[in-house]
C-alpha cells in the first residue's frame, strides 16, 4: 500500500525530527497511523492474526528506533498489539464454544479436523485451554492443577487460529470480523487516550482540598485540566509553578491557569526547594511511568521531587494509561534522556570559540537535557484514568495493558 | 591532645560539655582533688606552675573541637592540612588572649587551664577562702566546676592590672578611681542598668550566707571591677557582669536578661503596617510598593522596581546629610553594578572610611555618639537601597563598637585615624586574608581527575579553582546556573579564560549531571548558627541533589559572616528581586508567553534571592579558622564573633 508507506514514513519523519511534542499527541497519531495500516492491510485466510500482528510490529518497530525518547510511541504499538491478540483469543473462543458443544454430540467435526490434519485431541484440547484462560481461575481449578491446561495456552493463537477457520462455514466473515474487532478496539484505544485527562480530572476534587498551595512543575495539559477541575468543583488554592528553564514551559502553563482564572504564582526553578515548605502537594505530568513505578518527567522533577521527600509533602504523578511503558528502566538518566541544544542556554556565538574544541584545555560543553528520572521511592501517588495507585502497583496494571509477548519488539 | 580529652572525662562524665567552658578544667581545690585521684597524667594536676606546664592548655585555640573532629573523619593526608591550617590560623588570632593570661595565671596555682577564660577566668588561691556561693545559679551556666563558680566574683579583682596593660594607650585606667565620673559617662544604659543588678545581687547574696563573705566586699568587688573593665572592652565587662552576678544571686536573673539582649533583634516585618508606614516617613528613597504580591511574602518588602534609581539620581545634589561616597554604594547597590556578599561589605566598608577621613565633629557633640548616629543613619539609606546582607550586618557591628570604644583621651585626628585604620584592618583581615586562608584550606580538597560543581559566582570559589589550576591540578568544573541573574556565564567565562574544562548547565539538570561529580563548592552569603547556610537561592537544591548522590557539599565561608541568629526556612526572611526578571526571558523573544500578563490579579512573580540549605546536607564547612562541619558553627559564633569581631 503506496498511501500507507507514505503516511509511515511521513510520521517517522515527524518523530524523528521531534516535530511531535508531547507524549499524547504522540500516542494519538501513533494508533491512528496503527489504525490505517490495520485497515490497510490485506489479510491472508491463513493465520490472520499473526499477519496483522506482524504488520504492526514491523511499522512499530520503524517509530520506535524513530525516536525511542518518546516511550508512548512503543507503548501504543504494544497496546494495539495486545488488542489484536485480545480479539483474536475471543473469537478463538467463540468458535470454540461452538465447537464445545458440537464436541460431545457430533463426530464429524472431528472427522473434519482429521482432514485437515490437526489430531483430534488438539481441538478439545484448545478448546479447555482458551476456557481456561477465559474463565476466572476458581478455587478449584487452582487445586486440580492440571499439567496440560498449563502448558496449552501456547498453542491457541495459530492452532485455534486454524481450527476456528476451519470449523466457519463462511471464512471471508470471519477475517473480516477479526479485523474489524481490531479495528473496533483500536479506536476505543483512541478515544480513551483522548478521554484520559477528563477521566483523571474527574479525581481532582478527592485530592485538591480547600486553601492548598501546590507546586507544579513543567506544562501538562494533564495537570492544566486536573487543576481546573478542581477549581470549577469551587475549591480555591493556589499554584506555584516553576518556570522550567531553559525551555520555559511553566510560563506557558501559568498563563493557562491564569485564564482559568486560577491564583497562579510563577517562581523560578532555584526557589523550588525554597518554597516547597510551603506548599501542601506537588503535582506533575510525567512523561511516562515505568514498570517499575519510576517516572520520567520533565527536567528538574527530581529535584523536585527529593525537595517534597524532606518536607514530606504527596508528589503526586498524573498519567494516562498510555504512559504506563512496560519496561523497566536501566540508568534512564541517561539511556532515556535527549540533549538538546545548547543555544537554549547560551547565547549564539556567545561562546562559539570555546564550544567544540574536544578534551583540550579550557573546553566547554553545556548539558541540556529534556527529561528528569524519579525514582519510585519519591513517588507518593500515581493517578491514572483507573485510579489512583501506588508506584510498587505500577507493574500489575502494565500486565492489564500489554501482553508479555510484544515486550520486546 | 590525650592530656587535654582525659581529665574532661574524669571530671565530669555525666554533664556534656558544650560550647568552651573554662570551669571543666581543674580549676579548684576540690576538683583538682579529684584529678589527681583518677588523672592519668599527674603532670598536668600537680605541678603548680602555668607557665612551663600545659602546653596544650596554651597553644591550643580556644576552639578545640573543630580539628580533632575533621581528623577522625577525614583521611589521612588532609589530616595534617587540617590540623596545620588551623594551628596557622589561631596564633595571630589569639596571641592577645595568651599574653593576657599570662600574668593572671601565674598567679594562680591552677595548671591545665585553657587560653580561654578571658573573662571568667578564676584564680585558685580565692577559691578555697570562698567556697560554694551561688551554686545552683552557676551549676546551670557552668557544667563542671561549681565550686569554682564561687571565686569569680574575686577573681575579676585580679584583672585590672592585666587590663591596663593590654589596653593600649590608656592611661586612664591604671587609676580609674579618679575619674569615674568619665568613666560614667561612657556606660550605655544597659550597661548601667547590669552594673546595679550585680550590685543588688551581690548585696542579696552577701546577705543570705552572711557568715562566710564579709557582708559589702563581693559587691563593691564587683562593681569596681565592672567599672575599671568598662572602659576597655565593654563585652568583656558584660561577660564578668553576668558572672559576678550568677554568681551571688540565687536565680541568675541579670545574666538571663543579659543574655536576652543578645540575642538578635526581630527584623523588621513590613506587613505590620504601622511600622511601615514610620519607616516610610524617615525613607530618604521614595519607593512605591508593588501592587500584586505573592502572598506569603508580605513580610518582606517589594518595591516596584526601577523607579527609585531616576528619582535618587535627581536628588544627588539635594542630600546634603548623606555622604557622596555612602550615596555612591547605595547607587551602585540599587543598580546592582555591586553585588556578591564580599564586594557589597567591602564598598559599604570603604565608603564609610571616607566618611570617617571627612568628619568633623560638630560643636558641643560627642564624636562617639554623633558618628554612631551618622553611621546609623547611612546604614539605613543602604538598606532603602537594597537590604543588608547579615555579613553587612556584621561589619557594621564591628564599625560601631569600634566607635562606641574610641577613648574619649583622643584627640579628634587620632581617633579618626584608629577608626579608618580598623576598617582597614576588617577589611584585610577578614575578608581577603579570610579568603586567602580559605583557599589555602580549600585546594588540599581538590585533586586530580576530580570534577567539582560550583552554583552561580561564588567569588570564594572562584579564587579555589583558579588557585587549584595554578598548582597544576587537573579537574574539571561544572558550572550550574540559574535564571534570571545567570551569574554562572560570568564565572564561566572567567574560568575558560584561564584555561580550565568547564561543563555548563542549568539547576534543572542537576540530577543527570550529579553521577559525575565528585565534590561540590559552593558560597555563603551567611551561616547561621543552627548550622543552616543563607546563600543564593537554588544552593539548597543543589546541596540537596548532592546528598541525594552522596557527593560531599563544602561550604566556603568567610567567618565574618557566621551570625548568630536561626533560621529553618527560606520563607521567614528573605529577600526579593524584581519580580519582572521572572516574566521577562532574557535573549529568548520567542518565550512571551507571559508578556502583557503582569498586572493580572491572578498571577504573581516571586524572585526570591536567597534559601537555607539545612545543616544536614553539608559536609563542611570551610572557613577562616580552619574546615569545621555544619555543627560547629555555633562555636565559631561564640568564640570569634564576641571576641575578634568585636575587638
Amino acid at each position: 500500500m503506496p498511501d500507507v508507506q507514505s503516511m509511515v514514513a511521513e510520521f517517522v519523519n515527524k518523530l524523528r525530527k521531534r516535530k511531535i511534542e508531547g507524549s499524547q499527541a504522540t500516542a494519538k497519531c501513533t494508533v491512528e497511523l496503527l489504525r490505517s495500516v490495520i485497515s490497510h492491510q490485506r489479510v491472508p485466510h491463513a493465520n490472520q492474526a499473526a499477519a496483522l500482528i506482524d504488520a504492526v510490529k514491523a511499522v512499530g518497530q520503524q517509530l520506535v528506533a524513530a525516536n525511542p525518547v518518546e516511550l508512548a510511541v512503543g507503548n501504543v504499538v504494544r497496546r494495539v498489539l495486545h488488542i489484536i491478540r485480545e480479539e483474536d483469543l475471543s473469537l478463538t473462543t467463540a468458535a470454540m464454544a461452538g465447537l464445545d458443544l458440537l464436541d460431545a454430540s457430533d463426530d464429524d467435526d472431528i472427522d473434519n479436523c482429521k482432514g485437515i490434519g490437526y489430531p483430534a485431541m488438539s481441538a478439545a484440547v484448545v478448546a479447555a485451554a482458551a476456557r481456561s484462560t477465559l474463565r476466572p481461575p476458581s478455587l478449584q481449578t487452582l487445586l486440580e492443577g492440571t499439567p496440560e491446561s498449563a502448558t496449552v495456552p501456547y498453542t491457541s493463537s495459530s492452532g485455534a487460529d486454524s481450527e476456528s477457520k476451519s470449523k466457519s462455514a463462511d471464512k471471508s466473515s470471519l477475517t473480516r470480523k477479526l479485523k474489524h474487532d481490531v479495528i473496533e478496539g483500536v479506536n476505543q484505544l483512541i478515544q480513551e487516550i483522548s478521554g484520559c485527562h477528563e477521566q483523571i480530572a474527574e479525581q481532582a476534587i478527592e485530592h485538591i482540598h480547600q486553601n492548598e498551595v501546590i507546586l507544579t512543575l513543567g506544562s501538562s495539559r494533564t495537570v492544566l485540566e486536573f487543576l481546573c477541575a478542581a477549581k470549577e468543583k469551587k475549591r480555591s488554592f493556589r499554584v506555584f509553578v516553576a518556570e522550567g528553564a531553559p525551555r520555559y514551559q511553566g510560563h506557558l502553563l501559568a498563563k493557562e491557569l491564569v485564564a482559568r482564572g486560577l491564583q497562579t504564582t510563577v517562581i523560578t526553578d532555584s526557589a523550588v526547594f525554597a518554597m516547597i515548605s510551603r506548599v501542601n502537594m506537588v503535582i506533575i505530568g510525567a512523561h511516562a511511568v515505568m514498570a517499575n513505578g519510576g517516572v520520567i518527567g520533565p527536567v528538574g522533577v527530581n529535584m523536585a521531587a527529593l525537595a517534597a521527600k524532606k518536607h514530606a509533602v504527596p508528589f503526586v504523578v498524573l498519567a494516562g494509561s498510555h504512559k504506563l511503558c512496560p519496561l523497566y528502566p536501566h540508568n534512564p538518566e541517561v539511556l532515556l534522556n535527549e540533549l538538546r541544544s545548547p543555544s537554549e542556554l547560551l547565547d549564539f556565538g556567545e561562546f562559539s570559540d570555546c564550544l567544540d574544541f574536544g578534551a583540550g584545555s579550557g573546553s566547554l560543553q553545556v548539558v541540556n537535557p529534556t527529561f528528569d528520572y524519579v525514582p519510585p521511592n519519591l513517588v507518593s501517588l500515581f493517578i491514572t484514568d483507573t485510579g489512583g495507585h501506588n508506584p510498587s502497583y505500577m507493574y500489575r496494571l502494565i500486565a492489564d495493558y500489554y501482553s508479555a509477548d510484544d515486550l520486546v519488539m | 591532645m590525650e592530656s587535654r580529652r582525659n581529665p574532661r572525662a574524669v571530671v565530669d562524665p555525666k554533664v556534656r560539655q558544650v560550647g568552651f567552658f573554662t570551669s571543666s578544667q581543674p580549676d579548684s581545690s576540690s576538683t583538682q582533688q579529684q584529678q589527681q585521684q583518677t588523672d592519668p597524667i599527674p603532670a598536668s594536676a600537680s605541678s603548680p606552675p602555668v607557665s612551663t606546664i600545659s602546653p596544650s592548655g596554651n597553644s591550643l585555640s580556644p576552639v578545640m573541637i573543630p580539628p580533632p573532629r575533621l581528623n577522625s573523619s577525614d583521611t589521612f593526608p588532609l589530616r595534617g592540612a587540617a590540623a596545620g591550617a588551623s594551628s596557622a590560623v589561631s596564633p595571630s588570632s589569639f596571641s592577645y588572649s595568651n599574653r593576657r593570661d599570662f600574668p593572671d595565671g601565674s598567679t594562680t596555682a591552677s595548671p591545665g587551664r585553657h587560653s580561654r577564660g578571658s573573662f571568667v577566668k578564676s584564680s585558685t588561691p580565692v577559691a578555697s577562702s570562698l567556697p560554694g556561693i551561688g551554686m545552683d545559679s552557676m551549676a546551670a551556666a557552668k557544667s563542671s566546676s561549681v565550686p569554682a563558680s564561687g571565686l569569680t566574683t574575686v577573681s575579676v579583682v585580679t584583672m585590672p592590672p592585666g587590663l591596663a596593660e593590654k589596653a593600649s594607650g590608656m592611661e586612664v585606667q591604671s587609676d580609674q578611681k579618679k575619674n569615674p565620673k568619665s568613666l560614667k559617662e561612657k556606660t550605655t544604659k544597659a550597661e548601667r542598668r547590669a552594673i546595679q543588678e550585680a550590685q543588688r545581687a551581690a548585696k542579696a547574696a552577701a546577705k543570705a550566707d552572711g557568715g562566710k563573705v564579709p557582708p559589702g566586699t563581693s559587691a563593691s568587688v564587683a562593681s569596681t571591677s565592672v567599672k575599671v573593665a568598662k572602659p576597655a572592652k565593654p563585652s568583656t565587662q558584660k561577660n564578668e557582669v553576668s558572672v559576678a552576678a550568677g554568681v551571688t544571686e540565687k536565680k541568675g536573673g541579670p545574666s538571663e536578661k543579659d543574655r536576652k539582649k543578645d540575642a538578635p533583634h526581630p527584623r523588621m516585618q513590613y506587613d505590620d503596617e504601622s511600622r511601615v508606614v514610620k519607616a516610610k516617613r524617615r525613607a530618604v528613597v521614595k519607593q512605591t510598593e508593588a501592587k500584586n504580591r505573592v502572598e506569603l511574602f508580605r513580610h518582606l518588602p517589594q518595591y516596584e522596581h526601577g523607579t527609585q534609581l531616576p528619582d535618587l539620581e535627581t536628588k544627588f545634589f539635594q542630600l546634603d546629610p548623606m555622604h557622596p561616597a555612602v550615596y555612591k554604594v547605595g547607587l551602585q547597590y540599587l543598580s546592582g553594578d555591586i553585588s556578591g556578599g564580599n564586594a557589597r561589605c567591602i564598598a559599604m566598608l570603604q565608603a564609610f572610611q571616607e566618611v570617617v577621613k571627612d568628619y568633623s565633629t560638630p560643636p558641643e557633640k560627642n564624636l562617639n555618639r554623633d558618628m554612631t548616629a551618622k553611621i546609623s543613619s547611612y546604614v539605613s539609606f543602604l538598606i532603602e537601597c537594597r537590604p543588608l546582607s547579615i555579613s553587612m550586618g556584621n561589619a557594621i557591628r564591628f564599625v560601631k563598637n569600634r566607635i562606641a570604644k574610641l577613648p574619649i583621651t583622643l584627640s579628634e585626628s587620632e581617633a579618626k585615624a584608629a577608626l579608618q585604620s580598623d576598617i582597614e584592618r576588617f577589611i584585610n583581615d577578614k575578608i581577603i586574608g579570610a579568603d586567602m586562608v580559605i583557599v589555602k584550606h580549600a585546594v588540599t580538597k581538590i585533586r586530580d581527575g576530580d570534577v567539582l560543581l560550583t552554583y552561580g559566582s561564588p567569588t570564594a570559589v572562584e579564587m579555589i579553582l583558579l588557585h587549584a589550576h595554578e598548582l597544576k591540578k587537573k579537574f574539571r568544573v561544572l558550572v550550574v546556573d540559574s535564571r534570571p541573574k545567570l551569574e554562572g556565564q560570568l564565572l564561566l567565562r572567567r574560568l575558560i579564560k584561564r584555561g580550565i574544562s568547564c561543563t555548563y548547565t542549568h539547576i534543572n539538570a542537576i540530577s543527570y549531571i550529579m553521577h559525575e561529580v565528585t565534590k561540590v563548592f559552593l558560597g555563603a552569603s551567611s551561616v547561621l548558627s543552627n548550622g543552616t547556610v543563607y546563600s543564593r537561592v537554588g544552593t539548597a537544591c543543589v546541596a540537596m541533589v548532592a546528598s541525594a548522590f552522596r557527593v560531599p557539599v563544602l561550604v566556603c565561608c568567610e567567618a565574618y559572616k557566621f551570625h548568630e541568629r536561626v533560621q529553618l526556612d527560606s520563607i521567614c526572611s528573605n529577600e526579593l528581586g524584581d519580580p519582572n526578571a521572572i516574566s521577562k526571558v532574557h535573549g529568548r523573544e520567542d518565550i512571551n508567553y507571559l508578556d502583557g500578563l503582569t498586572n493580572n490579579a491572578n498571577l504573581q512573580f516571586l524572585n526570591l534571592m536567597y534559601d537555607a540549605t539545612p545543616s544536614d546536607y553539608i559536609s563542611m564547612i570551610i572557613t577562616d579558622y580552619g574546615m569545621v562541619p555544619p555543627t560547629s558553627v555555633p562555636v565559631i559564633v561564640r568564640e570569634y564573633q564576641k571576641e575578634h569581631l568585636l575587638v
